[in-house]
């Protein structure tokens, strides 16, 4: 294969080419959150039974997927940064577990505020909410995790390891709602036998989970950017210090 | 074979000639008991209904406090490398640190399960299937322990650390554990519960020690 992932696993090469795509990456995602928003917000009909609450969906869904999705990634990038030792697997595992974190938090949020009006509870203890729950708990152990060594080489590939492990909890999601009979709703979307939602509504939020996939990969690209250069100021800090003599090294705070 | 026993011997007779862990796992886990009597109130009725979940969730802290210390001193004092290098493989040595820790424990921890129920007004009908229950969880607590064990080894506030990655993965065996026991009370469907306490354990003992394993690789490198 002409492509590899192997190619770009080079951080110089990774900078210059993810410079060139970020201002795509960044006007697409606009676009599609712009047209899934209005779409969702304005044009689809209003639910026969939910009337407007049925738009909280638009938001939450995607962040759902994105959540679950996240952590796939984290997943991968973890396999690999221990696999191939890849010094910008390392460097994406680490940028994509608050992404992932944040994107299940707001999943959980907006579930609660749905589930009050319809419900009317704000949490129950279904297969559902749990298991993302625990997702949430798994993107903060590994963040903790990454962070708690004195060497921080040492701390991400602990959590590398953590990363796979927790990785069990995905397909548990992803089926709870059908191995257990609970009161969040089944899978409507990606179901054998074709979606059971209206087209109407269907686009939206098809075009608003585009969007939302768009915007964990345009925030992981700048953050994967932000670490690399960050690490590349505390080399040169530390060259510089070495050559000063002063042997004081302050480390760089961070902006 | 004879390396993994020779190892879980080494580690029991390590724990009981200084004696404590063992007893403080199980002196918690009565103590914790007792403070949900007085947090909930002595109604008999009222806490023989909840009697079952207190015992299963003190039981599951219990188990997590020897943890942060389980690999600590064969790290410290460079056993651990000596392990690494001989030719027992390292998830052999980490099976044999599971093993040694349920023996320390979660056995234990069985053993008091009736002093408990008694204290919290247990129905000694669901007794039986308490124990049966645990003793097919607590296995799995010690197999997914170790592995926090491993990946915690040399972080700072490793002791809280540990809990914080362990206690999320241990949900699913409070939740059938707890289940196993309504449900024979209830007469439904008893076996569902004790067949995914069954797998929970069967895929612990299959991926925990390889986890835990790769983890002490990178401990020790």
């Amino acid at each position: 294969m002409g492509f590899s992932f192997h190619y770009f696993a080079n951080p110089a090469r990774f900078m210059r080419a993810s410079g060139k795509v970020l201002p795509w990456l960044t006007a697409l995602t606009a676009l599609c959150l712009g047209v899934g928003l209005v779409g969702g917000l304005v044009l689809a009909p209003p639910d026969y039974q939910q009337g407007d609450t049925v738009r909280i969906m638009f938001i939450h869904v995607p962040s759902a997927w994105v959540g679950m999705m996240g952590y796939t990634m984290l997943a991968a990038a973890s396999a690999s940064a221990l696999i191939w030792r890849h010094p910008l697997a390392e460097v994406a595992a680490e940028a994509a577990a608050p992404l992932g974190a944040g994107f299940t938090l707001v999943c959980l949020v907006t579930g609660s505020l749905w589930g009050a009006p319809m419900w009317g509870t704000w949490w129950v203890w279904d297969a559902r909410l749990t298991s993302v729950l625990i997702l949430f708990f798994l993107y903060l152990g590994y963040m903790a995790l990454a962070g708690a060594f004195d060497d921080a080489a040492r701390g991400r590939r602990a959590a590398s390891i953590l990363a796979l492990v927790g990785f069990v909890n995905v397909p548990i999601i992803h089926y709870s709602v059908v191995w257990w009979n609970t009161l969040h709703q089944p899978a409507s979307v990606m179901r054998l036998g074709g979606p059971s939602i209206d087209p109407s509504i269907l686009w939206p939020l098809l075009v608003m989970a585009l969007g939302f996939t768009l915007l964990f990969l345009t925030l992981w690209v700048v953050r994967m950017r932000t670490a690399l250069i960050r690490r590349k100021i505390e080399a040169l800090e530390l060259a510089a210090a070495d050559a000063a003599g002063a042997g004081h090294y302050r480390p760089v705070t961070a902006p | 074979m004879r390396g993994l026993i020779a190892l879980i011997r080494r580690d029991l007779a390590l724990a009981l000639r200084q004696g404590g862990d063992a007893a403080i796992a199980v002196l918690f886990f009565v103590l914790a008991a007792m403070l949900f009597a007085f947090g909930i109130g002595p109604e008999p009725g009222e806490l023989s209904r909840v009697a079952s979940g207190i015992i299963w969730v003190t039981a599951l802290l219990a188990a997590l406090l020897g943890l942060d210390r389980l690999f600590q001193a064969d790290w410290e004092d460079g056993t651990l490398d000596i392990l690494a290098l001989s030719p027992i493989p390292l998830e052999m040595v980490v099976l044999a640190k599971a093993a040694a820790h349920w023996l320390l424990a979660g056995l234990p921890l069985l053993l008091a399960t009736p002093l408990v129920g008694l204290l919290l007004h247990l129905d000694t009908a669901s007794l039986p299937a308490l124990i049966a229950a645990m003793a097919l969880g607590t296995p799995s607590l010690s197999l997914i322990g170790t592995v926090g064990a491993a990946l915690t080894l040399g972080a700072r506030r490793g002791g809280v650390l540990v809990s914080l990655l362990v206690l999320p993965l241990e949900i699913p065996v409070l939740i059938f554990g707890t289940a196993a026991v309504s449900a024979i009370l209830s007469d439904r469907a008893a076996a569902t519960p004790f067949l995914l306490l069954g797998a929970i354990l069967a895929g612990a003992l299959a991926l925990g020690p390889w986890a835990a394993a790769a983890a002490l690789r990178q401990a020790l490198e």
